[in-house]
């Protein structure tokens, strides 16, 4: 159950919502779209349902040509960032909607409801209207329709922004295992890096209508072959600088220095980029160079401390475990951990890591 | 600028309540010092609204007191406790300048031209408005149309507290780091007490130096986000703040020592459980938990790289136990060990923290 875009373009009037876009998702595994709002994560979804058709190349599913072919026609399933339930139906009737319209015997629908209920801990709410559910109820009632038939291709945008993040967690640990031994193609878009790599999988990072790299998800975290890529992938937002090479050493903001041995590069210019959590209030390696930046804000998760400060104008950000509080405007010292850093060079391409 | 007290509150939408359950807001007192930076937190429907509402006065108490300093406020209406309040959707008017908007509760109140200007100039350079102050409100995103509210709030001098109600909700997540910073800021240059309702424990933290913590209609912690994270007094505290939550393990008590699945759990603090019959319980975050040569032993079940971290689920009988390892820590492959902190192992007796110690 492949499915591939191959040379999809997707023109609005003069506007370009996808560059030409060639990827080909990974059946039965988690595929994930991951970019900011309006990076182009929902238009491609579509054109991979059918519910827009591109402009120029083609969608391929199980090895035929699907372009054009209306969703209808399709076997597929969608779930939205807001709760779609038809209001007036119960729960039972809601998840049972596409067994109807596929007209399925009565025995057949009601075991599959019920196993679809049991699954998703709606059992006790099959009666009930979706208005009397809490929100976390109600997405699970639309992720139930979503599972209920056998769909080839089910397709997920952004289903749990709209929840309290402890329902967030709850479900984002859940739904991998909805899905497992199902065998269907699952493409899930979110904005956020630390629920892509959670999910796991594989990981298509979207910005401005193109699709920068596609691969297994950790492997295009912890080795970009971009610095775009790396910058879709971080949030909070990974530091960059520029950092000359002379005399083996890289040297940042005429300040620092750190051995450029382990690199193998030349001589030069270069981008370097490291991850928030590799800068530390305290040092805790060798490799570490220290730093001074005045404090714009700390951010306080509960159980991590992020502290966004000024270097020489740049803004940079440093994470970590535990809650630590730092006074804004306060000047602090910084730790970058240099056995992390990856350099990029001309074009933005990785260089080292 | 005033105290804010709150004193034995209670309230039910219901005319004659009879049960637990029948309160919205459960028996609760604060004291607020004067130019503090406070929170609620809760998940929806814990009570927070109902409290922020009885506060600003559009709901009258069941039972207790609210007093502004040295003033009872209990009975007086909204428009009379002179409260500024923020709410989750930008209330602006669009045919007007960003100007005349912040300008527009100070007009109301019979404020002289040349004070509305400075003040008006004030609060607009605070919050990067200055550019835009003669455009229309119209134009603007979002973000700007809910700057132009906060700054409503902000622009009078005269209020006893400004009420925040989510106001971030609108804001596109990225941009939001921005205005978390900008409020913690204008609270330190303002100095007016401030009050910030929301469920998102990110936003709570961040701005507030005590964070109030509710669930069901109950007060169960009002602390300091170190504390809130460092020593839940209940279980709740534990679940809601951090992510994952703590672990939450039943247990036994010998000698004010916790012992989990016959195995003394070693802990800084001494357990004060006076109930013999309360359900006991330990409390243990994943940051505060290590693989050991020797411990609770354990089976490794699942491992999530979160990139940072990764979460690794470990099983001990029935019980899932998570900790946390930093990226390129070593996970063992099956069975194992586990040690807690001491520093950070607490016991709970019907959900409320009772161990003591050092700590106080």
């Amino acid at each position: 159950m492949t499915l591939a875009l191959k040379n999809v373009v997707k023109r609005v009037g003069a506007d370009i919502h996808v560059h030409d876009t060639n990827v080909e998702m990974v059946d039965g595994q988690f595929n994930i779209l991951l970019g900011t709002t309006l990076a182009g994560k929902t238009t491609l979804m579509q054109l991979m349902a059918g519910l827009q058709a591109p402009t120029s190349g083609e969608v391929w599913f199980n090895g035929k040509n699907v372009t054009g072919v209306p969703v209808q026609k399709r076997n597929v399933s969608f779930v939205h960032q807001q709760f779609i339930n038809y209001p007036h139906f119960s729960v039972f009737e809601n998840i049972a909607s596409p067994l109807r319209v596929a007209k399925y015997s009565r025995k057949d629908l009601d075991e599959r409801v019920g196993q679809v209920a049991e699954l998703l801990k709606l059992t006790p709410m099959l009666g009930r209207k979706p208005s009397e559910l809490s929100g976390g109820q109600q997405q699970r009632t639309a992720l139930a329709r979503a599972l209920v038939k056998d769909s080839d291709l089910v397709l997920l945008d952004e289903p749990l922004a709209n929840l309290d993040y402890k329902l967030r967690e709850e479900l984002r640990d859940e739904l991998p295992k909805l899905f497992e031994d199902r065998g269907c193609t699952v493409v899930y878009a979110t904005t956020e890096p630390t629920e892509a790599l959670l999910l796991g999988g594989y990981c298509a990072t979207v910005h401005e209508g193109s699709v920068t790299q596609f691969g297994k998800t950790a492997s295009v975290y912890r080795a970009p072959f971009d610095l775009l890529t790396a910058q879709v992938f971080s949030d909070p937002p990974i530091n960059v600088a520029e950092v000359k090479l002379t005399d083996g050493r890289f040297i940042l903001n005429d300040q620092v220095s750190w051995s450029a041995a382990a690199s193998g590069l030349a001589e030069g210019t270069y981008r370097m980029a490291v991850r928030p959590h590799f800068v530390t209030l305290k040092p805790n390696a060798e490799d570490n160079v220290k730093l001074e930046g005045r404090v714009l804000v700390g951010e306080l998760s509960g159980s991590e401390s992020v502290v966004r400060f000024d270097l020489n104008g740049m803004f940079w950000v440093s994470q970590s475990l535990g809650i630590h509080v730092i006074e804004p405007g306060s000047v602090s010292e910084f730790y970058i951990d240099t056995s992390k850093c990856l350099y990029f060079g001309e074009n933005n391409q990785l260089m080292a890591a | 600028m005033s105290e804010i007290i709150l004193k034995n509150l209670r309230h039910s939408y219901m005319a004659e309540p009879q049960d637990d359950a029948d309160w919205a807001l459960k028996q609760m007192s604060v004291d607020w010092s004067d130019g503090g930076a406070y929170a609620l937190l809760g998940p929806s429907g814990c009570g927070k609204t109902t409290l922020l509402n009885i506060i600003s006065g559009l709901l009258t108490p069941t039972e207790g007191e609210v007093w502004f300093g040295e003033e009872e406020v209990s009975q007086l209406p909204a428009d009379q406790r002179n409260i500024a309040q923020v709410f989750q959707f930008p209330v602006v008017y669009d045919t007007m300048t960003v100007y005349d908007n912040l300008a527009f509760p100070l007009r109301n109140r019979g404020i002289g031209e040349a004070e509305v200007d400075r003040k008006v100039r004030e609060i607009a350079d605070m919050l990067d408005l200055g550019e835009t102050l003669m455009t229309r409100a119209a134009g603007l995103t979002a973000d700007g149309k809910q700057k132009i509210s906060l700054g409503r709030g902000l622009v009078r001098s005269d209020v006893n507290v400004i009420m925040f109600d989510e106001p971030l909700t609108v804001i596109d997540p990225h941009l939001k780091w921005e205005l978390r910073s900008k409020l913690k800021e204008l609270h330190q240059q303002i100095g007016t007490t401030m009050i910030y309702v929301t469920h998102d424990q990110t936003e709570a933290l961040t701005f507030a130096d005590q964070v109030v913590v509710m669930q069901e209609g109950e007060v169960v912690q009002i602390g300091t986000p170190v504390e809130l994270f460092e020593r839940p007094q209940h279980t709740f505290v534990g679940h809601f703040i951090g992510s994952p939550g703590m672990n939450v393990l039943a247990c036994e008590v010998d000698q004010g020592q916790p012992v989990y699945g016959g195995i003394p759990v070693e802990m800084t603090d001494k357990v004060k459980a006076d109930d013999p019959s309360a359900r006991l319980e330990i409390g243990i975050r994943p940051e505060f938990i290590s693989f050991a040569d020797q411990g609770i032993p354990v089976n490794v079940e699942k491992v999530s790289d979160a990139g940072r971290f990764s979460i690794v689920e470990t099983r001990h009988g029935d019980d899932v136990i998570k900790l946390l390892v930093p990226e390129g820590g070593n996970v063992p492959s099956e069975s194992t060990f586990l040690k807690f902190d001491p520093d950070h192992t607490q016991v709970y007796a019907n959900d409320w923290m009772v161990s003591r110690g050092s700590h106080g």
